[in-house]
């Protein structure tokens, strides 16, 4: 039986069956993921009364506050600052340390390890850890800095969340890049040493064009994580000093649970999907730009 | 080939960068074997004796760890063979049966991979206060299941099966499902390996939702019961008892990573271990 004459067999089979096999899955996502964000967003053109649960609908009221809302602007500032930090920081420092340590042996695959270690961590054990770490007067920073205590400082407790975040989370980009490394043909590298190429020749035209989709891949999917920061944040600093560390996600969370301002938490959160496509679009923007060049 | 002083520099710099890496668990650990009583005093004598183990037998005093933890297990090994197992059913459907509206249904699952978390939780609050579904396990495990990624991954690993030991059970008159459940299935244990390590380590570690479900301290996750406990951090008192939580709460998962360490990082780079 050729394979043509079965494909068409396999198609006589009654469609139910295929149904049947995506039928539960397709019931938990309508459910709780495609009915929740319709609602999101219809919840963000509303005000909502708590204890009745009646919705008013009022247009783009929630919006036009929150365009007015001096903590709500200050909080969508740091997340696109915290994330203009780890984004580059965390591909960076990935492709170097992939670079570097995408060799055999024992020493490479320890080291491999210990900087994906931490990544298994959850936020609460990694925060309290440098809780710890960061302790005014007796942390191990303020051995070697006394009184040096950057989460209540109003100009470096942001830039050192981030610190922590990519402590936290420099495994999964080092390890994504070496994985796209070992995929770059030897030969290439062969042809190359025969010709006497430079190192920084090779790299630049060998391993940095093999390496652009999963670059441009790492960098997509830490730009849409660190866009919403929220445990490292609320737990290290929770938001302060001042405001300065206060993210989008964290705005949301407290206007829904400090205020109960459903509408108000649901359209912040409208803003913050805006923000994440934005970041791609910008994204995906340059990079065409630069294809283009 | 000789290295040369140039790789020998960066070796030695990503050995130092290493080092310091592991620093601050290395200083936990050292500061969860001293007594609050010397700690109160001083941080800096970490080598010198007296130690105790005093603070970890502290934890194991308290109970609501222990009952964190088993949430946790539930929690995270309920969610996790769930989704192995719709993923793998909605992934078999979307890469071996026809049925009209495939492309469409498709496209808007895999339009579920661009909502961000905080998107949902209001609604999804609101939902499950009214089904009486907060604090309890049910109310922690069902939102993940929507997550399309594990139909996503599954529905490339499918279509990588080879169609002709479908052929084979097919012209043997072997229904749809056994099929599935016995030829194709067993195939895609590598798949199922690395979108369980992914599910497990982010059911474990998540955060934003089980802090907006569970709001009774019996029905924390460990990560969260974790968080309630910083939250009344109090600095004086109970450095070494956060210590070595710190450590007790790490140490399952990076024993865990020890052992499982070559297949999460496969599972990662999306290679065979």
């Amino acid at each position: 039986m050729s394979s043509a004459t079965f494909n068409r067999s396999a198609m006589a089979a009654p469609a139910w069956v295929g149904w049947a096999f995506v039928a539960p899955f397709l019931l938990c996502y309508l459910g709780l993921l495609a009915a929740p964000v319709l609602e999101g967003f219809w919840l963000s053109f509303n005000a909502v009364d708590l204890l009745t649960g009646r919705g008013q609908f009022v247009g783009l009221a929630n919006f036009i506050d929150l365009v007015k809302d001096e903590i709500f602007l200050r909080s969508a500032a740091n997340t696109v600052l915290f994330a203009a930090i780890c984004t580059p920081a965390l591909v960076g420092l990935g492709l170097a340390l992939a670079l570097v340590l995408n060799r055999p042996g024992k020493l490479g695959a320890w080291l491999r390890g210990t900087f994906f270690a931490s990544n298994v961590l959850s936020v609460t054990v990694v925060t309290l850890i440098w809780r710890l770490v960061l302790l005014p007067d007796r942390g191990l920073l303020s051995q070697a800095l006394p009184g040096f205590a950057p989460l209540t400082d109003e100009s470096l407790a942001l830039p050192f969340i981030a610190l922590v975040t990519v402590w936290w989370g420099i495994g999964l980009p080092m390890t994504l890049i070496l994985a796209a490394l070992q995929q770059v043909p030897k030969d290439l590298y062969e042809a190359a040493a025969l010709d006497n190429t430079s190192r920084w020749r090779s790299f630049r035209f060998i391993t940095l064009p093999a390496l652009r989709r999963t670059l441009i891949l790492v960098a997509i999917v830490q730009l849409l994580g660190q866009l919403q920061v929220f445990g490292q944040a609320q737990l290290l600093t929770n938001g302060g000093p001042n405001n300065s560390t206060r993210t989008m996600v964290m705005f949301i969370y407290e206007a829904l649970f400090d205020q109960w301002a459903l509408g108000y938490s649901a359209a912040a959160a409208q803003l913050l999907f805006v923000l994440l496509v934005l970041g791609v679009s910008v994204q995906r923007w340059a990079e065409k730009r630069e294809e283009a060049a | 080939m000789k290295p040369s002083l140039f790789d020998r520099v960066l070796m030695a710099g990503a050995i130092a960068l290493a080092l310091l890496w592991m620093l601050p668990l290395l200083w936990v650990l050292a500061l969860s074997l001293k007594s609050n009583a010397v700690l109160m005093e001083r941080t800096d004598a970490i080598f010198s004796t007296p130690f105790t183990l005093r603070n970890y037998a502290d934890i194991l005093a308290n109970s609501a760890v222990f009952r964190w933890v088993l949430n946790s297990c539930v929690v995270a090994g309920v969610q996790t063979l769930l989704v192995l197992l719709l993923s793998s059913l909605a992934g078999y459907g979307f890469a071996r049966c026809d049925f009209r509206g495939k492309r469409v249904v498709f496209a808007l699952v895999l339009a579920g991979l661009a909502v961000p978390e905080p998107a949902v939780v209001i609604p999804l609050h609101r939902f499950f206060a009214e089904l009486g579904l907060h604090n309890s396990y049910a109310g922690l495990i069902l939102p993940r299941l929507a997550a399309p990624f594990g139909v996503f991954l599954m529905t490339q690993f499918f279509k990588a099966v080879p169609r002709e030991l479908e052929e084979a059970a097919l012209m043997d008159n072997a229904s749809r499902w056994t099929i599935f459940w016995r030829v194709v299935l067993p195939l895609t244990l590598p798949a199922q390996a690395t979108l369980g390590i992914f599910s497990f380590l982010a059911a474990w570690n998540d955060y934003l939702w089980p802090l907006i479900s569970a709001t009774r301290p019996e029905m924390y996750t460990l990560t969260l019961g974790l968080a309630s406990t910083q939250t009344n951090f109090a600095q004086s008192e109970g450095l070494g008892f956060l210590m070595a939580q710190a450590v007790f709460a790490a140490l399952p998962v990076l024993v865990l990573y020890a052992f499982f360490q070559r297949h999460i990082v496969a599972a990662v780079a999306g290679g065979k271990p």
